[in-house]
């Protein structure tokens, strides 16, 4: 059987141009293809083809997330309270002392309000940047410099400036974001065009309201783009930022888990990063065509 | 009657992009538009069209000479002179009735107010039904007219447009030109019009002038009435079909084209 009959002919879609390339939803066949690497790594885990040591399977993964969530205490804890049953029997283990929610709630404290702090200054000062070539002379080598250094280089340095604290993992997470939304903000300001700006001054704009009614909106999807690029950066920041003297959080797990060979323990952190970062990839994604449904079309 | 709007010995000079030199786009040009006037500017590409209009609008600076609205110099842009760009220029994270009503928010007009003054210059330009619809899904011709109703909410003293029919095709031209026309007949706004095509610049103005490049400078300026015949309801084709026309048509055409030949032999 053909791929196209396998997957239905919405390749050939009679609306596509000829030989547009890459015409046809691929929404199944992603599906399969995420299937097909689950029963891979099932299979070759039940083969006992590599030792769990290097590569446990997938229930055991499973069991994993079951206890250091602490799934029976908790749904224990919520009978009681609903009178169903008389008192709690299993302890919450966790791992490092914590719970998987403590975990990842650390993590989305330290990654949201890295991005928070980066979106409120770097934006402005992409815009400054954008519009005034003092902004640009100035902010431009440092944000150049600084940008393509990786976080696990400077870290150090954060330590010994601002010590082993949350500010300091907040502070390298915080210029990870920092630099992608600077830049953004900055293209965005290109992105208006120079009649649009024209328009507004012939109808007796200022020029405060030719930043704040033109500029800034039409920098809006270039913007958001520059959130998505830099909340990724976030999470790839995370570990580094977590590595010294952090209590709780989804990269200390992974760090503490690798220590003690726990290799279950380190897929499941590897696993819970990737969907939390997707999930939120699919919130930004989602609030890019409620905020900004013109873009690409105008 | 006095002119609204005064151009006395404008002179625009720009460095030129390579070398030392420098381009004169404008070359003491001298024009006066008076009420109620539908002024066509034609010429070839690099004739200083544009240029002109940027100095009316406010958006350059000339080298040398005066420009005068009531005569008042002008210089800035502002709400004195609406523009329509060849472009749309609108903003497209506002919807059609916002982009009209966008120059009196800017004012600071209350919102029923500046509503209902963009309802009715919709209401001008026969878009009445599309108040809601965001601009993207506009064709290029119902966005020029947005454009249009955009620049007449500000109550402009002159309406300058830059090529606004340059972009559609030839079938939406001619209806956005007879649509044009009668708005202009019922605000009797001062217009500054530049277009690339003879026919067009014939059936609008009441007052064409025709420029010519290196130096940019108005070389011929004629005084028309078609458009007059246009709003005693004679159509369109005809009166582009008309000898009178046609024989105006060739006229200009072969001051443009014998200017061009001229130039290529020096």
């Amino acid at each position: 059987m053909k791929l196209r009959e396998l997957f239905g002919d919405s390749a050939a879609a009679t609306r596509d141009p000829y030989g547009a390339p890459g015409t046809g939803s691929s929404a199944l066949i992603s599906a399969v293809t995420i299937v097909v690497i689950l029963l891979a790594w099932w299979l070759i885990t039940h083969l006992e083809l590599i030792r769990p040591l290097f590569l446990p399977s997938p229930e055991l993964v499973w069991q994993k997330f079951i206890k250091i969530s602490c799934y029976d205490h908790y749904s224990e804890s919520l009978m009681v309270a609903l009178g169903f049953m008389a008192e709690v029997t299993s302890e919450c283990e966790g791992f490092s002392e914590n719970s998987l929610h403590m975990h990842i709630l650390w993590s989305l404290y330290r990654v949201f309000s890295s991005f928070f702090l980066a979106v409120v200054t770097a934006v402005p000062i992409g815009i400054a940047m954008g519009m005034n070539r003092y902004a640009r002379g100035v902010f431009d080598p440092p944000i150049e410099f600084y940008r393509p250094i990786p976080p696990l280089a400077y870290l150090p340095l954060t330590i010994i400036w601002f010590g082993i604290g949350d500010f300091s993992k907040i502070f390298l997470i915080y210029l990870a974001c920092f630099a992608p939304l600077a830049i953004s903000a900055r293209a965005g300001v290109r992105s208006c065009s120079i009649e649009q700006i024209h328009a507004a001054y012939s109808m007796g704009a200022t020029r405060n309201q030719v930043i704040w009614h033109v500029v800034m909106k039409a920098a809006l999807p270039e913007i958001l783009t520059g959130m998505r690029i830099a909340i990724a950066f976030g999470w790839t920041t995370l570990v580094a930022a977590e590595m010294v003297a952090a209590k709780a959080g989804i990269g200390v797990m992974v760090l503490n888990a690798a220590r003690f060979l726990a290799t279950d323990i380190v897929f499941l952190g590897i696993v819970v990063i990737g969907l939390v970062a997707f999930f939120f990839d699919s919130l930004m994604r989602w609030f890019e065509r409620l905020l900004v449904p013109w873009k690409g079309k105008a | 009657m006095s002119a609204v709007l005064k151009l006395q010995d404008l002179c625009m000079v720009f460095p030129a992009a390579t070398g030392g030199g420098s381009v004169t786009a404008l070359d003491h040009v001298n024009l006066e538009f008076q009420p109620e006037e539908f002024v066509v500017a034609l010429g070839a590409s690099g004739c200083g069209k544009t240029t002109l209009l940027n100095v009316m609008a406010g958006f350059l600076q000339p080298t040398s000479g005066s420009i005068l609205l009531h005569d008042q110099p002008i210089v800035g842009p502002g709400r004195d002179r609406g523009v329509v760009f060849q472009k749309h220029a609108l903003l497209p994270w506002l919807n059609v009735l916002e982009n009209t009503a966008f120059g009196l928010k800017l004012q600071g007009v209350s919102e029923s107010e500046r509503i209902a003054i963009a309802q009715e210059n919709l209401g001008l330009v026969g878009l009445t039904d599309f108040e809601t619809h965001p601009i993207f899904q506009l064709s290029g011709g119902m966005q020029q007219r947005v454009g249009l109703a955009r620049a007449l909410t500000s109550d402009p003293e002159i309406l300058l447009m830059d090529e606004p029919l340059g972009a559609l095709d030839a079938f939406t031209r001619e209806n956005m030109q007879e649509l044009i026309l009668q708005v202009w007949e019922k605000t009797k706004k001062v217009v500054f019009f530049i277009t690339h095509s003879v026919e067009e610049a014939l059936f609008m103005a009441t007052k064409l002038i025709v420029m010519s490049p290196r130096p940019g400078r108005v070389t011929h300026e004629y005084d028309l009435n078609f458009c007059h015949r246009f709003f005693e309801g004679v159509n369109s084709r005809k009166i582009k079909s008309d000898p009178d026309f046609i024989k105006m048509r060739e006229e200009i055409l072969s001051i443009i084209y014998g200017e061009e030949i001229e130039q290529t032999t020096v």
